[in-house]
């Protein structure tokens, strides 16, 4: 709070110089606008900071000056000079009442009221007469001055510098064997450090200076509302540019007070929509490869996106059909029509001031983007993702196939030497899964993820990314260090590991690793989880645990399966099994059953069972060699690739879990899907994964005879010689209809052309 | 007649090249670079040039030909979106004005490097290809 009390000090003092002429001015011409506009700016932001800052005193001023100007404004009031006498008195009285916070003495509340008074058109004081500026007030000391970011970018770069040449100077030095600088040669090393230091500081703060206002706002709306709800913070360390966290401040106390005022619901419909209480508001902040993500996520109602079309259709008809042909996102998305008033969303009571179009505009203007994710009647989360552009990160640097890398110290977990006997790698399908006192992650090599000489990790560092936590085995941690973070170039980032990169005091370049890009290339999925009700009490415990049938598949591995995935278990007698179409087929009687399986299928032998899938999940038969047991699932299940929901330990053992969904979604018969042209290796590596886990094998040449359902090619590529259904080009720009990093849009793109 | 405008003539997989002056900033040479590994095979690494990193460009691996060995390497330097890049090349001789002409008709230059070029000149009877180093860098895929 004194952070921001001190900025509220140097802003109002520097306004009160700024408008000092203005206030001159309107003094000589009351009717002129531009002064009257000016001057109602200043008490109209001096008001809104004094309800964050708990200044009533200050707040009560400014309030009853802009009550004034405002009936000015509108042209209900002519502004005479008693009117101008009075204003001015109140201007002044704020600066001396700042004046007298900042130099830490008290002012005496004399007269405030008479100066409130002055202010009524009906006032019969002795006009004229302004109450004498207490002169006895010491001004204090300011503490603080205002820097343009240029001059503290120029300061950056040439402090950069600097190091670099201290560094190249003691090279020198220790190669000529001169020891009679060594002592100044320190001295220099230690200031530059320190200098380093705090010119990098200067342009930093931590995103706190933007959430510590935000109790007070909550508590204060809130209240308005009559609704209750409990605030949680988390992530207030991150670091962001000054500059960053001022842009942002206007857009997060709006959002959240449209969560307050549109999400959360009152008590009593809370209770009857079968939730607490009280509602929960979670803001949170964390980092993401080189972005920043603040999110808001309330427990309330969500959005009624059927309401907000009706509301634009009603001002609007013509727009009727083209609304209905939104998708639920899409009408989502209509918050932010330039125009739509909160109104539309829901109720209103805090629907003055900017509109969600503003914020968005806002943001953009950073270089940022702002999502939703509504969860009609549980929710709706608001994530506004801006750049780093210029962030210090304390990073862990490592080494994994020979080159040093750094990675955010926040994204690590904890480190884990392997030889120390505490942890126990398994294979499981391709991956690996790794347990750490009885944790288990799955595992990746940072140097085969990257391609480096692969050697057998020494350390694993426990990431943590949106939605869950992996190991990432490196070869050692060397140490960790302050970096300053630079964005790197499109060509670099187009790695898809890298969050940035810095420049270490050694002069050589070290990238930055992304946890959630690595995750994401090495094939790991994790289901976003929602952050409100992570953080939920754990009321619901004796409900966990799901009864699973644990069985031998047909590889001879144990796997399990939720039981309700399954309607009954029968007899598989080999000769009930035949092969059509690609695909193996269980006649019982009625009409043919399709057998899936999480491995590949072959010719049951006797003695075989089959788990036999309800309806709703398309009915199949799954082999088994033997049912086992039925068991109940612990709650901690490590994610894993389709068609597995993860893995469990169960009885010491790490078992796969089938996803049943997976399992019935899995199409008859794959259908392929061609990677053409000069770039098909990239698609492969980039693509690949999301298209099988869209349904289609992916190949790079036809085998005589087959025909792809899709092809996908890259812009601009010839066509000739591609037997396809149909052709998908990918664009290298963001600006194309079908950008080739866009995963999402191209996975859609496939699941329309099936 | 369109004017002479002021370009570097090096040479690059061993073919006369010309850079708008306007898009080089400096010409430096780079030795030590960090790879970027899981990056296209065009990006050769990172490189220090005094506090500032760059991303080193493998021009040839763009245009499709043979790669020299790692070393100390010349190479012009351009700001494309606030980025700097280092573009490798064989050697660089000079600056001087040349007036840049569309290709002979004709010319079959191959794919990449008709994507690169913007006309030509000749400099004492031999012709120099005109490179864009922007849509160079687009190509790094």
């Amino acid at each position: 709070m004194d952070e921001l009390l001190q900025e509220f000090i140097a802003e109002t003092r520097e306004s009160l110089e700024a408008i000092a002429g203005e206030v001159v001015a309107w003094e000589a011409d009351p009717a002129d606008r531009a002064r009257l506009d000016a001057i109602f700016r200043f008490v109209h932001t001096v008001k809104g900071s004094c309800g964050f800052l708990d200044l009533p005193r200050v707040g009560r001023l400014a309030h009853a000056a802009e009550d004034a100007l405002a009936a000015v404004r509108a042209g209900e009031r002519v502004p005479d000079p008693a009117l101008v006498n009075a204003v001015l008195a109140i201007v002044d009285r704020i600066g001396a009442i700042v004046a007298a916070i900042d130099a830490g003495a008290a002012l005496e509340a004399l007269g405030e009221e008479a100066l409130i008074a002055a202010l009524d058109p009906a006032y019969q004081g002795e006009k004229g007469i302004v109450p004498a500026q207490p002169a006895t007030i010491q001004r204090g000391q300011s503490r603080s001055i205002r820097l343009s970011v240029d001059l503290l970018d120029r300061m950056m770069n040439g402090v950069s510098e600097m190091v670099l040449v201290r560094n190249e100077l003691a090279h020198r030095l220790a190669e000529s064997g001169d020891q009679a600088f060594e002592g100044a040669l320190d001295r220099l090393s230690h200031t530059v450090a320190e200098l380093q230091d705090a010119v990098t500081r200067t342009r930093m703060q931590t995103v706190d200076a933007l959430f510590s206002a935000l109790p007070r706002v909550v508590r204060d709306t809130a209240a308005e509302l009559g609704k209750q709800v409990t605030l949680t913070i988390d992530g207030g360390d991150v670091e962001l540019d000054r500059e960053m966290i001022e842009l942002l401040r206007d857009p997060l106390v709006h959002m959240v007070r449209n969560a307050l005022d549109h999400g959360i619901e009152t008590p009593a419909e809370r209770r009857a929509a079968g939730k607490r209480d009280i509602g929960r508001l979670a803001v949170s902040a964390h980092q993401s490869g080189n972005r920043i993500i603040v999110e808001i996520a309330d427990d309330g109602r969500g959005v009624d996106t059927e309401r907000l079309v009706a509301g634009i259709v009603s001002r609007d008809p013509m727009r009727d059909a083209e609304l209905r042909a939104l998708s639920p996102q899409q009408r989502l998305e209509l918050m932010f029509e330039a125009g739509v008033s909160s109104r539309d969303i829901a109720t209103a009571t805090s629907g003055r001031g900017v509109g969600m179009d503003v914020v968005r505009t806002n943001v953009e203007q950073i270089g940022g983007s702002i999502a939703l994710l509504n969860r009609p009647g549980q929710g709706l989360t608001v994530s506004i993702e801006v750049p780093l552009t210029l962030a210090i990160l304390s990073a862990v640097v490592v080494e994994g196939g020979g080159q040093t890398f750094a990675l955010p110290r926040q994204a690590v977990h904890e480190i884990v030497a392997t030889a120390a006997g505490a942890t126990r790698i398994d294979r499981i399908g391709d991956g690996r899964i790794v347990t750490i006192r009885d944790r288990r992650l799955p595992l990746i090599a940072l140097d085969e993820v990257l391609g480096l000489p692969v050697r057998d990790p020494a350390l694993l560092a426990v990431l943590e990314v949106p939605g869950g936590s992996y190991a990432l085995g490196v070869d050692t941690v060397i140490d960790t260090e302050e970096v300053v973070v630079k964005p790197a170039s499109p060509a670099v980032m187009r790695a898809g590991v890298y969050a940035g990169m810095t420049l270490p005091d050694s002069g050589h370049p070290m990238l930055l690793l992304d946890a959630a890009g690595l995750a994401e290339v090495a094939g790991l999925r994790f289901s976003r989880i929602d952050r409100v009700e992570e953080e939920a009490p754990p009321a619901a415990v004796e409900e966990a645990g799901i009864e699973a049938l644990l069985f031998e598949d047909i590889d001879g591995r144990r796997r399990a399966i939720p039981l309700a995935a399954i309607s009954r278990i029968e007899p598989l007698p080999a000769a009930s099994v035949h092969q059509a179409a690609g695909q193996h087929w269980l006649s019982s009687g009625g009409a043919p059953v399709r057998l899936v399986s999480a491995v590949a299928l072959r010719a049951p032998a006797d003695g075989w069972s089959a788990l036999r899938l309800p309806e709703e999940l398309g009915g199949a038969a799954y082999p088994v060699r033997e049912p086992i047991d039925i068991v109940r699932l612990p709650t901690d299940i490590a994610p894993a690739a389709a068609p597995l929901a993860g893995v469990a330990l169960i009885e010491g053992e790490a078992i796969e879990l089938i996803d049943p969904l997976a399992l019935g979604a899995m199409p008859a018969a794959p259908r392929l899907c061609l990677l053409h042209g000069a770039e098909a290796g990239w698609m492969e590596i980039f693509l690949k994964p999301a298209i099988e886990a869209a349904g289609y094998r992916v190949v790079r040449q036809l085998a005589p005879g087959e025909m792809a359902e899709v092809a996908l090619a890259m812009d601009g590529e010839e066509e000739a010689g591609v037997e396809t259904g149909r052709l998908l080009r990918l664009g290298r720009t963001p600006a194309d209809p079908l950008y080739r990093y866009d995963r999402a849009a191209v996975v859609a793109a496939l699941e329309e052309a099936a | 007649m369109s004017a002479r405008e002021l370009h570097l003539v090096g040479r690059l997989g061993g073919r006369g090249v010309l850079f708008p002056a306007t898009q080089v900033r400096r010409v430096v040479d780079i030795a030590d670079i960090v790879p970027v590994p899981h990056a296209a095979p065009a990006v050769r690494g990172l490189a220090a040039l005094r506090s500032r990193v760059v991303t080193v460009i493998d021009s040839w691996r763009v245009l499709d030909l043979p790669s020299p060995p790692p070393g100390r390497h010349r190479a012009v330097t351009t700001a494309v979106d606030g980025h700097v890049y280092a573009v490798l090349v064989d050697d660089l001789e000079d600056a001087e004005p040349v007036e840049v002409v569309p290709l002979p008709p004709g010319t079959a230059l191959g794919e990449s490097w008709a994507a690169i070029a913007t006309g030509s000149a000749v400099r004492d009877g031999e012709p120099l290809l005109a490179i864009d180093l922007a849509r160079l860098i687009a190509r790094v895929g």
